[in-house]
């Protein structure tokens, strides 16, 4: 098949208590598409953690996934405030969330470090005060294509 | 063994219990959800003390078995027709997590 399969959602920043839902959306996709569970896991974690990013630190934000022949892209694209500093944010256990966040389990520091180990590619666009667009990919290599969808 | 089988075996306390029968092969304890996103394993018995809606989407995520809610903590409210809705085994414990973890090694 040629053309990429491509799912789009809005990441609603009020509701926090329905955070994660376009990822176990898109989990749910890649299933029914016939993927690995490995990659299913590795394109959910790294999402759901882009999600949560986009709640705290950016009131929301949009996520793109698109299914090509080899890979998955993940783009989530924000109007946050940006990230002034990248090395900083990439250090495990460094993070700005507020407290009222870590009290519900996040704010770990392990989000975009996370979203890094379970990727293949990552690339952050931030400018301070306009937003940020992190892309992520997944190659796979098991067998499972879109093709399967069809 | 299955979480229905857990429960009764240890008594645990069934908030919602949708898929009873599913296979536990082993768990992970912890509350930070980052560290429980990037190293609970599918089949897992998941023990946490964090009881907000969002351990839903995490168990739904990393593919637990079964949540268990340890210490004697209630799911906040409308956790327990969330998880049942999405099909997530919530279970709870006076023990703490310490106590069940080694329990549940145990049985495993």
């Amino acid at each position: 098949m040629a053309e990429a399969l491509r799912f789009h959602y809005d990441v609603d920043g009020d509701n926090f208590t329905s955070a994660g839902a376009a990822s176990v959306e898109v989990k749910r996709k890649l299933r029914q598409l016939g993927f690995d569970a490995e990659t299913i896991r590795r394109v959910s974690i790294a999402m759901y953690e882009g999600e949560i990013n986009m709640v705290v630190h950016a009131r929301g934000g949009s996520a793109d996934v698109y299914v090509d022949k080899n890979s998955i892209t993940i783009i989530l694209a924000d109007s946050g405030p940006g990230i002034p500093d990248i090395d900083l944010a990439m250090q495990e256990g460094y993070s700005t969330a507020p407290d009222n966040i870590r009290a519900l389990g996040f704010g770990a520091g392990m989000g975009l470090p996370n979203m890094k180990r379970y990727t293949d590619e990552m690339k952050i666009d931030t400018v301070l005060g306009k937003g940020t667009t992190v892309t992520m990919k997944v190659y796979f290599t098991t067998g499972k294509s879109t093709s399967s969808a069809e | 063994m299955t979480v229905f089988g857990l429960k009764e075996a240890l008594h645990l306390t069934a908030f919602a219990l949708p898929q009873g029968e599913r296979e536990i092969r082993g768990g992970y304890t912890g509350d930070l959800l980052s560290w429980v996103m990037g190293r609970a394993q599918e089949n897992d018995a998941w023990l946490t003390i964090m009881s907000n809606p969002n351990i839903v989407a995490v168990a739904t995520l990393t593919d637990v078995s079964c949540v268990i809610l340890c210490e004697g903590v209630a799911p906040d409210a409308g956790v327990a027709s969330l998880a049942d809705e999405k099909g997530i085994n919530l279970l709870g414990s006076e023990d703490s997590a310490f106590a069940l973890s080694a329990q549940i090694n145990r049985l495993l």
